[in-house]
């Protein structure tokens, strides 16, 4: 044997000829330890990807961060690489969930309603697998299945209120005067959510989905402690109808990303969700520069998001409408 | 078809027609009636029918830069005999090319019914003066062209000048002599149902003998409630004077279903009358493989293959 | 062809003169052939029973009836004959499962419930397409893709308030009512069904659903709807029969709520037979609406719209435009339009895809058409039928409108409920207001102007419960409907459509 250098700098032991037997035996020793532990094939790991655009997509910057993904009952292995998100990842899912906007707000309440519904459908037939993710990401499996219960109620909580808010918070005004005047709550825009780190996936579902069943776009960054979870649920997004660019998920790290959503210009409101005081102040501050609608918040634990009067309701759907007020006269 | 006309400046200093808005024509009622009559389904020997006569008002449509004489002579081949194994489908109605080809397409129409259209009038914007414009279609008739597609000037039309939109069109009639005249009001840049049914009783006012939807050259081109738009301006005119004016939808036909769509809208405005080539035409290219590829189903009950017929 | 260019001329307005020569020729050239709708993949049942308790019941009195196809005059199923005793098992089951399950179940379960039988309702929306035009008349083309988008429609609507109701009523509270009875036409027999069922379920209620004894199998279908969606048994339970079986219903004692959709004759009885009793009533009965098309309306369209208006399902329907208020001014042109537009209409198989007027419901309906018709005759009116051709069997009437009608003729007054248009004139929009509001109903009315002002003008001082405005005949789950006066109290749809079945405190 010979000392070697590697790449690293460190010595490393080097065989200098190569002996056959040992390589057969290296081969069935391997592939017995394997059939011992698991008795399966070796199944496929899933690439994790950020979604933008309807697509799955890695950052421009080819950056990536790990996720330890915890005890292997799915098909990954224990350690995950997800897209690191980038200035310009969020740049250029503002300009997808600007195009994407026109169309989404100018769909029918109901068609709205109709797909969130199946987007509901869609996460209820992936139920064992979301659990899963969760149950990888440190959850218990009881407390997994609680939240994507939950998550998936309220998916249908939204589904069915895509076209009734406006009957509860559009007036007809009694104006003095022979005019007929009536206010009507329409979407903002692109509005960019930093979703809480936990709960990963009802805590992005809780956000994002109100802004997208007012007619809004949205651009979210995903919880940093578990992507993989906001990405197994941007896999349902992406099968339920819903156009490509309405909803886009980041991965990443929120400190790097979300300070340039708060100073794209085309960004008209942000939600954030964040216990770093700090960013949130930063946030508020550089979206001042073009008046953005900017609401922070510390992140509650888990059962503010599992309480149906707090985590979703009327409140959650307002925070991103603008009431239009229209004059009309009455006369012949 | 075309008939000896008075070359007359035929405008009357005041009228209402230059002076009053466009009249008010509901978008979302006038697109409902248009869709609806998209559900009439047509079947057999119906569908057969129509996909024929759609084929017989056809003006088999070439305008490029790029365009040579080889690529003329062989779709006059096509426009009169569509399906060669199948002698008695066709001869379309008309060729549409631009003014340099029309000698090239003369020639190769020779014997045959199927007439050589033009454009002219610095086609597709028109923007140019209107001695060029005259004398662009001057040299097309001269030429040998048998109609002639004119643009009117859209520009005249957004800023309210119809008086001068409607002197342009009376001019080109007077220079078109013996040919007959379609009037192209480029709906896709007008921007509503109002100023289309506006533009269309100007053309018709201004001596047009048919009114077209599109160049081909700017979407929207033509789509069923435009049509419709202009096929109800027809119809008041034929009300008030008995006189009855052309139709052709160009650009944006490119399927059988969508051209049955359109005679549908015809026969259910206008009525009977108006199923003929002498008033109803498709500007179209793509669409004749379309409509040959639906009788050959109708008739062997097979789904067609597009490499089955020529493209040219 | 000359071409007259020395006189320019603006189309409108055209002289009757004109009228008389330049005729349009509807005619034979390139007929439509005949496109029959496919109804091999699925089949009608011999028999149907009553659907009482989750369970499907022979009726007590071991009777069945025909119903029959209006278009081929053909049965198409015997239907249990559902008497009072049968109206009583369905009752106690209905309260049975509101008591036991209903009533417990968190609304937002009870919401799932709904969004399944709106999704099965979409995808047996051919199926039951078909048999509505075949058991009703209509043309597939309208039960197809107005009657079924709507039916559904309205059950994914109200899905969704039923964990919403807290927000529906300015903070005070709403508790369900308890059984609802429910009796429903036969002009849009399953839309019916889901506007009262839908919102009855959603706000915590069970119910017991009578259908029209002319019109009663896609009640039957959506019953089986009920048992693949596993509602629970007795949420909703559907007793067939004739007015006795209503009756009964409405005199039950332990129904706290009755729902009614039909002739405001009958609505009256049903609400003198409550009088005295605590039972909550809804009333969605007759109209005699006002289509009012001012000199300034996109006429073309407008026309579209007076079509829509009385001719959409042959007429039955209670908030058809049947009387046209015209301005004076238009009246030759318009009337001319709209002659040549009917000539297009076509009359006949309700399940040709082709066909725009479908069969008149039953012959009693038929005799009654023609009775007041007739009736507009004598007074003097003149008419205009278009020149369908009718076929031999099944009950058909062609599209009519009268002109010279006078307000106080039969015609003008009462509710024809065929597709018969009575046409009047008005001079300014007093006039038209004064016209239009001069009846007992009040349930719809159109008005066709450009100008947005007189629109809004009108509105406010026409008494009907729907508005239309530059169109016609447009329902929404979400927007509540019903009328004034005796065309019915409470409205269907909307968040003001969810009172009807709930307990308000404060």
């Amino acid at each position: 044997m010979k000392k070697k250098t590697d790449t690293q700098g460190s010595d490393v032991d080097v065989e200098t000829t190569v002996n056959l037997s040992d390589l057969d035996s290296f081969e069935t020793r391997t592939m017995a330890r394997r059939e011992e532990a698991t008795g399966e094939r070796l199944r496929v790991a899933k690439a994790y990807k950020m979604y933008v655009g309807g697509a799955f997509v890695r950052s421009e910057s080819g950056r990536y961060l790990q996720v330890k993904a915890g005890d292997e009952k799915g098909a990954d292995p224990g350690v995950v690489n997800v897209p690191r998100g980038s200035r310009k990842d969020a740049r250029d899912a503002v300009l997808v969930a600007k195009s994407a906007l026109d169309g989404w707000s100018a769909r029918t309440a109901y068609n709205r309603g109709q797909i969130l519904y199946r987007l509901a459908e869609v996460m209820e037939s992936r139920h064992q697998e979301l659990v899963t993710s969760l149950v990888r990401g440190g959850q218990s499996e009881a407390e997994a299945s609680g939240e994507v219960d939950a998550a998936i109620d309220r998916a249908i909580f939204y589904a069915g209120f895509c076209d009734k808010y406006q009957s509860l918070l559009a007036s007809s005004n009694p104006v003095s005067g022979p005019h007929f005047g009536f206010s009507v709550p329409e979407p903002m825009g692109v509005v960019a959510v930093i979703a809480p780190e936990s709960p990963a996936l009802l805590g992005l579902v809780s956000t994002v989905l109100p802004v997208i069943a007012t007619g809004n776009t949205v651009i979210a960054l995903a919880s940093e402690k578990d992507p993989r979870t906001a990405i197994v649920f941007c896999e349902c997004l992406a099968t339920s109808d819903l156009p490509g660019g309405v909803a886009n998920v980041l991965t990443g790290r929120a400190t790097e990303m979300a300070p340039h959503l708060a100073k794209h210009r085309e960004v008209i409101g942000i939600d954030a969700w964040t216990g770093d005081t700090a960013l949130r102040e930063a946030l508020e501050r550089e979206g001042a520069d073009n008046v953005k609608r900017v609401k922070t918040h510390a992140v509650p634990a888990a059962p503010f998001w599992l309480d149906d009067r707090r985590g979703q309701g009327i409140g959650w759907l307002e925070r991103f409408l603008e009431t239009k007020s229209v004059w009309h006269p009455v006369g012949v | 078809m075309t008939a000896p006309h008075t070359l007359a400046r035929p405008r009357a200093p005041h009228h209402s027609l230059f002076h009053s808005p466009p009249p008010s024509v509901d978008q979302v009622a006038v697109e409902e009636r248009a869709a609806s009559l998209g559900k009439r389904s047509l079947k057999k020997q119906s569908k057969v029918a129509g996909l024929k006569l759609a084929i017989a008002m056809m003006d088999l449509t070439t305008l490029e830069g790029k365009d040579t004489p080889g690529k003329v002579r062989a779709l006059c081949h096509k426009a009169m005999l569509p399906l060669d194994r199948d002698p008695t489908i066709g001869p379309c109605a008309a060729i549409c090319v631009y003014p340099n080809l029309v000698t090239v397409a003369k020639a190769a129409l020779a014997g045959s019914p199927v007439k050589v259209a033009s454009v002219a009038t610095a086609f597709p914007s028109g923007q140019s003066p209107l001695s060029i414009k005259l004398d662009d279609v001057r040299r097309a008739v001269e030429f040998g062209a048998d109609e002639i597609d004119m643009v009117i000037d859209r520009g005249a039309m957004l800023s309210g000048d119809y008086a001068k939109v409607f002197d342009e069109i009376a001019a080109t009639k007077e220079a078109c002599g013996p040919a007959h005249l379609k009037v192209i009001l480029e709906t896709g840049e007008l921007g509503t149902y109002d100023l289309v049914r506006k533009a269309s009783e100007i053309g018709i006012a201004a001596g047009g003998d048919f009114i077209k939807t599109s160049t081909g050259k700017v979407t929207p081109a033509a789509t069923p409630p435009v049509t419709l738009v202009m096929l109800e301006a027809i119809r008041d005119h034929f009300y008030a004077t008995g006189r009855r004016i052309g139709m052709k939808p160009a650009g944006g036909v490119r399927t059988a279903k969508q051209a049955l769509h359109y005679l549908v809208l015809v026969k259910e405005t206008l009525g009977d009358a108006w199923l003929t080539p002498d008033l109803f035409r498709f500007g179209a290219s793509a669409l004749l493989n379309d409509v040959l590829m639906q009788i050959e189903k109708e008739r062997t009950g097979n789904y067609q293959a597009a490499e089955d017929f020529s493209k040219d | 062809m000359s071409q007259e260019i020395t006189k320019v001329t603006a189309p409108l307005p055209f002289t009757r003169k004109d009228v008389a020569e330049h005729a349009l020729d509807f005619g034979k050239s390139w007929e439509y052939a005949p496109s029959p709708e496919a109804t091999d993949h699925f089949k009608i049942e011999p028999r149907y029973e009553l659907f009482i308790g989750g369970k499907w019941r022979t009726p007590k009195s071991g009777k069945y009836f025909a119903t029959t196809s209006p278009s081929t005059e053909e049965k198409l199923a015997d239907i249990a004959e559902g008497n009072a005793e049968d109206v009583d098992l369905a009752v106690k089951a209905a309260r049975h499962a509101y008591e036991r399950v209903w009533s417990k179940m968190r609304p937002a379960e009870r919401a799932k419930y709904i969004f399944r039988i709106a999704r099965a309702i979409q995808e047996k929306s051919r199926e039951l397409a078909i048999v509505e035009s075949m058991d009703g008349g209509k043309p597939i083309k309208e039960s197809r893709d107005v009657d079924l988008p709507l039916a559904a429609a309205h059950f994914f609507y109200h899905a969704g308030w039923a964990d919403k109701l807290d927000y529906a009523f300015h903070g005070r509270r709403a508790r369900p009512l308890g059984v609802a009875g429910q009796i429903i036409p036969w002009n849009f027999p399953l839309l019916m069904a889901a506007w009262k069922i839908a919102p009855a379920l959603a706000c915590g209620n069970t119910v017991v659903l009578k259908p029209a004894e002319t019109t009663p199998l896609t009640a039957l279908l959506l019953a089986k709807i009920f048992e693949e969606a596993e509602l629970p048994p007795g949420v909703v339970n559907i007793v067939t029969g004739a007015g006795e079986t209503g009756a009964a219903l409405v005199n039950h004692p332990d129904v706290d709520k009755i729902a009614f959709t039909g002739s405001t004759e009958v609505g009256k009885r049903i609400q003198r037979a409550l009088a005295g009793t605590k039972k909550r009533l809804t009333l969605e009965l007759g109209g005699k609406a006002a289509n009012v098309i001012f000199a300034d309306a996109p006429l073309d369209q407008a026309i579209e719209g007076i079509v829509q208006g009385i001719f959409f399902n042959q007429g039955h329907v209670c908030c058809a435009g049947s009387r046209l208020l015209v301005e004076e001014s238009i009246h030759e042109p318009l009337v001319r339009k709209l002659r040549d537009r009917m000539a297009t209409l076509r009359l006949g198989d309700p399940l040709d895809k082709n066909t725009d007027i479908g069969a008149i419901n039953s012959k009693m309906q038929l005799e009654k058409i023609a009775a007041l018709v007739d009736s507009g005759e004598k007074d003097g009116a003149e008419r205009f039928s278009a020149p369908c051709a009718i076929p031999s069997k099944g009950y058909w009437f062609a599209p009519t409108f009268f002109t010279g009608v006078a307000q106080s003729s039969r015609i003008a007054r009462e509710e024809i409920f065929g597709p018969v248009l009575s046409v009047l004139t008005f001079r300014t929009p007093d006039e038209a207001v004064e016209k239009a509001n001069n009846t007992m109903y009040g349930l719809s009315a159109g008005i066709w102007s450009d100008k947005g002002a007189k629109i809004f003008w009108m509105a406010q001082r026409l008494k009907a419960g729907v508005v239309w405005g530059n169109t016609y005949n447009k329902f929404d789950p979400g927007s509540p409907f019903g009328g004034y006066k005796e065309s019915g109290f409470g409205r269907e749809g909307g968040r003001q459509g969810l009172s009807a079945y709930v307990e308000l405190d404060g």
